[in-house]
């Protein structure tokens, strides 16, 4: 009888052992519908890219990888119950952000009352952030208002005639305004004289008048703090009255329309990442391009070029596994202490995180890149330019 | 420093075309409105799905984009009468009708995302490019089509109502329904024959858009505010009143992007609209 219990035991012991682990549940929204919808779609693709990935490497700490992911329609005020939803009701292990600087605020706030570590790599406004398990993966600094002008006026500095009048038209979306007045100041003390500067609401139906005054002002080089449709509809308007800036800047356009707009050439715009060496010469990168060209195009997405959205995207779950893997763990607090004493290298560069708030001051992965040929690349720092690319300008 | 006079010009010119828009957008709204009582927030939906079938028929089957109308109109007229035969079945009040079309509006905006995605689309037509110089000033052939389409809609339908039995008719139902009938108005119809027209008008406003300006679902609620606001300046039913006051608040917000920082543009027209319901509250 002690005989059989004693088996009866060692079976199910047995049993209970052999039961596969439990899958880890990462939770997280995205803004798969409403006007942040476009790019939402580039986040989930690469987001659903790195699942499939770690799940075929026998996922994080042995076990698989399950992404609860939610629409938040692009309301913020959504993105929180949703938030509050995923640790709640949901109760994921570990939470990744959503996209867009006022959902991941909305994100952060639920995050903090459950002492949840956030990932995020869309945030507009780092002085915002001010929570100690939050870790920006965008490659953005903690201070982009110096750093981006700076970045933008080096690159045009290297010019062969450097512009010396600027005229600054911005939209007043916050994230965006916030860089644009920074770009005033050093375009100062650059010694850039300003012949304009605008401000326009979010949502401007008519940019004829302000491209009236663009051109009225006969500016060297053009600053447009626009994001999404209006550096298009901007150009538009421009190309209505015949006229197209010598330089123009557009610091977070939708890349896929303007690469389709000839008036567009020569555009600069900000980047993390573009399909050309030395970016691809890191072979999880050269993966990583071929797997969002077919997944991209499986998912309808007009454009399937990884830049910046899709190399942010893709970096944030970089740095998930690199934390678990580096903690051991999958404790919120003890992957926050591993990634502040440590750095991650991604497909686009080497994050860290010792600053104020997560944040390092000063410098960051961003680069310029320049519509030439109907191809983004980029063009400044020299050291990450496409082969043979330079800055193309009067 | 003073702005030029060309700057000025064009950018008249830009509100005018800005103006002539809303007007259209408003000349179905207005219609429905002020003849049929329903506040039909669904135009603006029924505008897009307008604009991206022209996109779709123009750009993969290669129709003329003006020409997608002959086979997008009619289907509105009919979606248009479907729409108003719901409304009047399960009788939904004036108010409701603001309710229930908001609905249909989340509709029609995710079966346009769910077919063409939430990114943005672009119709490259043979119009696109075409421009006259006009002195200084840049007259765009899209802009002037919607402009020329919009003037011929509303004088016609104004003709219509003004002079011909019909539109007495549709004039005497809003009116007051009880008598028109009592003179052998049959009221159900003129209300499914108006409700198509409306419908029909948002078919021909999205093609206009679709000419000249880049589409995405989310842009739907964009040109509510301004549209209404023209609406309500212009005076509900009068199938002018939406284009006259759609240019006046477009020129102004032109002119005031000219003169003064672009950003105070969004308060022209919805302080045009409280200086009207302060000076002319009887009008509504």
């Amino acid at each position: 009888m002690r005989f059989a219990v004693l088996i009866a035991a060692a079976a199910a012991s047995f049993a209970v052992h052999a039961q596969p682990a439990a899958p880890l549940r990462i939770g997280s929204t995205l803004s798969l519908t409403g006007p942040l919808g476009p790019t939402s779609a580039i986040h989930k693709v690469a987001g659903d890219i790195y699942i499939d990935e770690v799940n075929r490497r026998g996922g994080l700490l042995g076990r698989k990888v399950e992404w609860a992911l939610k629409d938040d329609q692009s309301r913020p005020e959504l993105a929180r119950t949703l938030y509050e939803q995923l640790v709640t009701v949901d109760r994921v292990d570990l939470l990744n952000g959503p996209y867009g600087t006022a959902s991941i605020l909305s994100a952060m706030g639920v995050a903090q009352r459950y002492n949840k570590i956030l990932l995020h790599n869309s945030f507009g406004t780092p002085s915002l952030a001010r929570y100690d398990l939050q870790f920006p993966t965008s490659g953005g600094s903690g201070d982009p208002e110096n750093v981006w002008p700076g970045l933008v006026f080096d690159a045009l500095a290297s010019a062969p005639r450097p512009p010396r009048t600027i005229a600054i038209v911005t939209s007043k979306f916050p994230s965006l305004h916030f860089i644009s007045v920074g770009a005033r100041e050093a375009a100062k003390k650059r010694g850039l004289a300003e012949v304009l500067y605008l401000e326009w609401e979010f949502g401007n139906r008519d940019f004829g008048p302000i491209a009236g005054r663009v051109k009225d002002a006969t500016p060297d080089f053009v600053w447009v703090g626009a994001t999404g449709l209006d550096g298009v509809l901007l150009l538009d308007a421009m190309k209505k009255i015949e006229y197209l800036p010598p330089m123009h800047f557009y610091m977070f356009p939708a890349p896929g329309p303007m690469k389709k707009l000839p008036e567009a050439r020569n555009a600069l715009a900000f980047t993390t990442f573009e399909e050309h060496p030395p970016f691809t010469a890191n072979p999880r990168a050269a993966e990583f391009i071929q797997a969002f060209h077919e997944r991209g195009a499986k998912a309808g997405l007009p454009d399937t070029a990884v830049d910046l959205q899709a190399s942010i995207a893709y970096s944030t779950w970089q740095v998930l596994e690199a934390a678990v893997n580096g903690a051991r763990s999958f404790d919120d607090k003890a992957l926050a202490q591993w990634l502040r004493r440590n750095q991650v290298d991604t497909i686009m560069g080497r994050l860290r995180w010792e600053g104020p708030f997560n944040y390092v001051m000063g410098q960051d992965l961003y680069k310029v890149k320049q519509l030439q040929e109907g191809k983004w690349v980029v063009v400044w720092p020299k050291e990450f330019a496409a082969p043979g690319a330079k800055l193309i300008a009067p | 420093m003073l702005p030029s006079a060309t700057l000025l010009g064009q950018s008249v010119l830009s509100g005018v075309f800005a103006g002539a828009l809303y007007g259209l957008l408003g000349l179905g709204l207005t219609l429905s409105w002020g003849l049929l009582r329903q506040i039909n927030l669904a135009h603006f939906a029924l505008v897009f799905l307008g604009a991206y079938l022209t996109y779709q028929l123009s750009s993969v089957a290669g129709v003329d984009p003006l020409l997608t109308l002959a086979l997008v109109a009619p289907a509105f007229f009919v979606l248009g009468a479907l729409l108003h035969w719901l409304l009047a079945r399960f009788k939904v009040s004036p108010l409701n009708t603001l309710l229930v079309t908001f609905g249909f509006t989340v509709i029609i905006e995710s079966l346009i995302q769910w077919i063409w995605s939430a990114d943005f689309r672009r119709l490259e037509s043979h119009y696109a490019g075409v421009k006259w110089k006009l002195g200084a000033l840049f007259v765009p052939l899209p802009e002037l089509l919607t402009l020329a389409i919009a003037a011929g809609l509303a004088l016609s339908i104004w003709a219509m109502l003004r002079f011909t039995d019909l539109g007495r008719a549709m004039r005497a139902t809003a009116e007051d329904a009880p008598i028109a009938a009592a003179f052998g108005v049959n009221e159900k119809l003129l209300a499914l024959l108006l409700s198509g027209l409306c419908a029909a008008l948002a078919a021909v406003a999205g093609a206009c858009l679709a000419l000249s300006h880049t589409l995405a679902p989310s842009q739907i609620y964009a040109w509510i505010g301004v549209v209404f606001a023209v609406v309500m300046i212009g005076g509900l039913g009068n199938p002018l009143g939406p284009l006259v006051a759609g240019i006046a608040i477009g020129v102004a917000e032109a002119l005031t992007m000219a003169v003064t920082s672009p950003a105070w543009a969004p308060l022209v027209s919805f302080s045009l609209l409280i200086a009207v319901l302060l000076i002319r509250p009887d009008r509504f």
